[in-house]
């Protein structure tokens, strides 16, 4: 944790990294304590007079065909995505952590026939992957699908622990730590994992943002989130037809989107920067 | 690759879920309908006969039929290639270009105001959903500014020569290819600067200033020869993401290529045209892969004289 | 003798990280005569590196030459000169030999067309000629099979043979002044004799100035004409070659010396000179060698200046006041 703990402080020396995570700190606060503050996402306010209604001081994103508050919904989808995403993420994050740590401790056959899965597994696009199994049953549940998002996402984690771990395997003081007689199981928790802790914050933080854009795809198509429940990419489905009566029921959730990703890349980047020795 | 297929195969029947449940929407089937129709599709047989079916099939490159169209899938996606392929080598020619030379430029200037512009826009562009920005784009420039048609490849009654032909189907294919060139430039810019970055703090970039060669002959002929390699790696590790892109792209231009024939596959539930189509990526991403692996053997002497 | 190189009071400077800028080469003064060799002599950290890029305006960002410095190549300051100007004289006028050979050359392009590219940049030639030339430099300096050698690659040379390579490279524009900065530090020791005598044997043959930059004292001997030691940004001491190794005067020279086994001569304890070679953001104010000095006394505290100690021989110390 010495590496990890250290490089926290300086997350915060650039601007760019400051303004990453108060946008992200801000999205997570207003993901919590927002929906009770504000209207309804389902309320339709009046399908007559209010369809389609653009911004104003009552409905500061406007109103969708429905005559639901824009600005709600948008709230509440963050909610889902975030939530989507961080446990997604997650998912990955531990998977890819794991078969790294076994494919380059133990190495031979065992490492052998992962790294062959995964290699196979890294030639198809992930969004492949997941129109392949999404498109089989009529719905699927809200779980499942983070469930399916997040067992897509570690192959490329692996191969990156895997990496750490072979450079770290041969370094001393694993050396020191077998001859004294320790398990092969606290090696791999104590030494291997805590060193490799670094990147594996990169990776997920940077992770978040891919699974974000992956659900909203996968929304847009009619696979990912399924209605009632909003989401960003669903939002984005809905506005097609009134595009151009009326612009902001899509432009809002898309610029949610693009500036949630951007927050996770921005502070992706700041940590990578932080731990990296050169400090380039 | 093999592994590929396999897992795709296997990926379609972990959820529960028939796919030929929708064939009868309009019309209830009877049972002995249904026994035909799994009969036909071979459903009925078990798991890893139906996968050795398939993988027999592929050797001979047959990828099996279509549910919704009726017809062989190795035909459909045949057909829709080119068009992808243009859409795709536009977007790549426009990152080897564009993506490569802004790349360069913010490394030379490193630290100025325009680095850090680049910097700010690059990682926007990285972050904004291509479906989004095409609809957005289709919208604004398409339909209220009337500046290029929002739609398709072609138009419909059109006269005149192949000329004309062909300045309307690059007309059509401009906005499609600037939505997946913002994010996929995004990217290159950033592979691109921070190999160059590395790459001029070399010493025989300060040997090639001490013999008297201009900035620019430094700059380009010694430095970036050497950057451009983590650029060609990174390009077959990250061409997946780029046919990722190219699904929503062409679904929401009505691009007639493989990105929306794969996504209208997935409104009809037809997985045998999935699944030739995923087949078919993952083949082209092994290949695009290789493909690099000899590019970059074949540009550094280092590698091709060992 | 005719002058080619005249440098006074150079001045390298770097943004510290409390806003000030430190001088890792501070007031450095030297000259060189056609055909002769002038040894910089120091340790890591003393600022010959910087002093040899100054001459060629390399200093990398964010150093630069500070203004008040001349370096006179012939008639012209290099610090007044840019862009195209500055270019002509990289090369034409000062050629460079870096220390390291393996990371100094491009690995992607051939041996040939590194040396015949240093060849275009500065004559109006085709490229047949500037390969024939390319070709007949590699004779020059002794490499082995040169025909074949033109279409080699970096990676497919020993280190021998690559510095040999850099020295064409360096010479290719046919300059009146070599710098050549710690030439034979990456190499082995049978192969740094070889280098040096093949740079002796250009000098002569082309009448070269060759400025010879090293921390290896025993280079030096029989190979300089003169020789500046340099310690923490300025010289504190020079004289010809005899004359230093003779009566080596500024105590800082003498720990050099007396740190320095000899293969010849009684056996002796080798004396290491104690304290370590300050940063710029340490030097002492007054004499920067105080601290570590056997001999120092209470002048020591204010900075002492060039004073001569023998003909042609002169140290920066104070205890040069009292034997003059």
């Amino acid at each position: 944790m010495t590496a990890a703990s250290e490089a926290l402080p300086q997350l915060f020396t650039t601007p760019r990294a400051r303004a990453g995570a108060s946008f992200l700190g801000f999205l997570v606060l207003l993901a919590l304590v927002g929906p009770p503050l504000l209207p309804d996402p389902f309320r339709q306010f009046d399908l007559i007079e209010l369809a389609n209604a653009p911004p104003s001081a009552e409905h500061p994103f406007g109103t969708d065909q429905l005559s639901r508050d824009v600005l709600s919904r948008v709230v509440s989808g963050a909610r889902v995505s975030l939530a989507v995403a961080a446990i997604a993420v997650a998912l990955s994050v531990t998977l890819g952590a794991g078969v790294g740590l076994v494919a380059g401790y133990w190495g031979g056959a065992v490492d052998a026939i992962l790294m062959r899965f995964v290699d196979g597994a890294l030639a198809v696009p992930r969004l492949f992957l997941l129109l392949l199994v999404l498109a089989v049953p009529e719905r699927v549940p809200l779980l499942a699908l983070i469930l399916l998002i997040g067992t897509t996402g570690w192959f490329a984690t692996s191969r990156l622990v895997r990496a750490e771990v072979l450079r770290l395997r041969d370094e001393s003081f694993v050396r020191a730590a077998e001859a004294l007689g320790a398990s092969r199981r606290r090696i791999i928790f104590r030494h291997l994992l805590v060193n490799t802790a670094g990147p594996l914050l990169v990776a997920a933080t940077l992770g978040v943002g891919d699974v974000i854009l992956l659900e909203a795809g996968l929304s847009f198509l009619g696979l990912g989130v399924q209605p009632p429940t909003p989401s960003w990419g669903g939002m984005i489905l809905d506005a097609r037809p009134v595009l151009e009566a009326a612009p902001w029921v899509g432009i809002f959730p898309g610029i949610a989107i693009t500036l949630t990703v951007l927050a996770t890349n921005l502070v992706g980047d700041a940590l990578r920067d932080a731990l990296d020795p050169r400090g380039a | 690759m093999v592994v590929a297929v396999v897992l795709l195969f296997l990926l379609t029947h972990v959820l529960p879920g028939d796919p030929l449940s929708r064939e009868g929407a309009g019309h209830p089937l009877t049972a002995a309908q249904l026994e035909a129709l799994r009969a036909r599709y071979g459903l009925d047989r078990p798991l890893h006969a139906q996968l050795g079916a398939f993988l027999g099939g592929l050797a001979h490159g047959d990828l099996g039929t279509s549910i919704e169209y009726g017809r062989p899938v190795t035909g459909l996606l045949l057909e829709r290639l080119p068009a992808t392929l243009l859409l795709g080598g536009t977007v790549l020619l426009l990152n080897f270009t564009f993506g490569i030379w802004l790349g360069v430029r913010q490394a030379v200037k490193k630290g100025t105001a325009e680095d850090r512009w680049l910097t700010t826009l690059s990682l926007a562009g990285y972050a904004t959903p291509s479906f989004w920005l095409g609809l957005v784009l289709a919208w604004l420039v398409g339909i209220k500014w009337h500046l290029l048609p929002p739609a398709g490849m072609r138009d419909p009654v059109l006269e005149g020569g192949t000329l004309a032909a062909s300045a309307d189907v690059l007309r059509h294919l401009v906005l499609p290819a600037v939505t997946l060139s913002v994010v996929s430039i995004a990217a290159t810019m950033r592979y691109q600067r921070s190999a160059m970055l590395e790459t001029l703090r070399l010493p025989y970039v300060m040997t090639a200033r001490a013999k008297g060669l201009s900035e620019t002959r430094v700059t380009w002929r010694h430095a970036w020869r050497n950057a451009l390699f983590p650029v060609l790696t990174l390009f077959g590790l990250w061409l997946p993401f780029l046919v990722s892109g190219s699904v929503f792209v062409e679904a929401v231009f009505a691009w007639p290529g493989l990105g929306s024939l794969a996504a209208s596959a997935v409104g009809n539930r037809d997985y045998p045209l999935l699944m030739g189509a995923s087949v078919l990526v993952a083949g082209v991403v092994v290949l695009a892969s290789l493909l690099s692996d000899a590019a970059y053997a074949f540009l550094d002497p280092r590698v091709r004289l060992s | 003798m005719t002058r080619v190189l005249d440098v006074r009071d150079l001045r390298v400077s770097f943004p510290s990280a409390d806003g000030s800028r430190l001088h890792p080469v501070d007031g450095v003064s030297f000259s060189l005569d056609r055909g002769e060799t002038l040894a910089l002599v120091g340790e890591s950290g003393c600022g010959k590196s910087l002093t040899s890029l100054a001459l060629l305006r390399l200093v990398p960002p964010p150093g630069r030459v500070d203004p008040g410095s001349v370096i006179r190549v012939g008639d012209t300051d290099v610090l007044t000169l840019e862009g195209e100007a500055l270019r002509r004289i990289r090369g034409r006028r000062i050629g460079m030999i870096f220390q390291d050979p393996m990371t100094s050359l491009n690995p992607v392009f051939t041996v040939g067309d590194q040396i015949a590219e240093g060849v275009q940049a500065h004559f109006p030639v085709s490229k047949s000629e500037a390969r024939d030339r390319a070709l007949r430099l590699l004779q020059e300096v002794g490499l082995p099979d040169p025909s074949a050698r033109l279409d080699t690659y970096p990676h497919q040379l020993s280190g021998g043979m690559r510095q040999r390579v850099m020295i064409a490279i360096a010479l290719a524009a046919e300059p009146d002044i070599l710098v050549a900065d710690e030439p034979t530090t990456a190499l082995d020791v049978t192969v740094q004799a070889q280098i040096l005598e093949i740079l002796d044997r250009l000098r002569r043959s082309r009448g070269m100035a060759v400025l010879l930059i090293t921390h290896d004292l025993g280079i030096v001997a029989g190979r300089a004409d003169r020789v500046a030691v340099m310690y923490a940004g300025q010289i504190v001491e020079e004289a010809a070659t005899p004359e230093l190794f003779a009566r080596p005067s500024h105590p800082y020279t003498q720990g050099l010396f007396a740190s320095v086994p000899r293969l010849t001569g009684p056996v002796r304890r080798l004396t290491p000179i104690r304290g370590t070679v300050p940063p710029p953001v340490a030097w002492p104010a007054g004499c920067r060698f105080r601290p570590r000095c056997p001999q120092a006394f209470e002048k020591c505290e204010l900075p002492p200046g060039l004073l001569p100690v023998g003909s042609g021989h002169r140290m920066r110390c104070w205890l040069g006041e009292e034997s003059s």
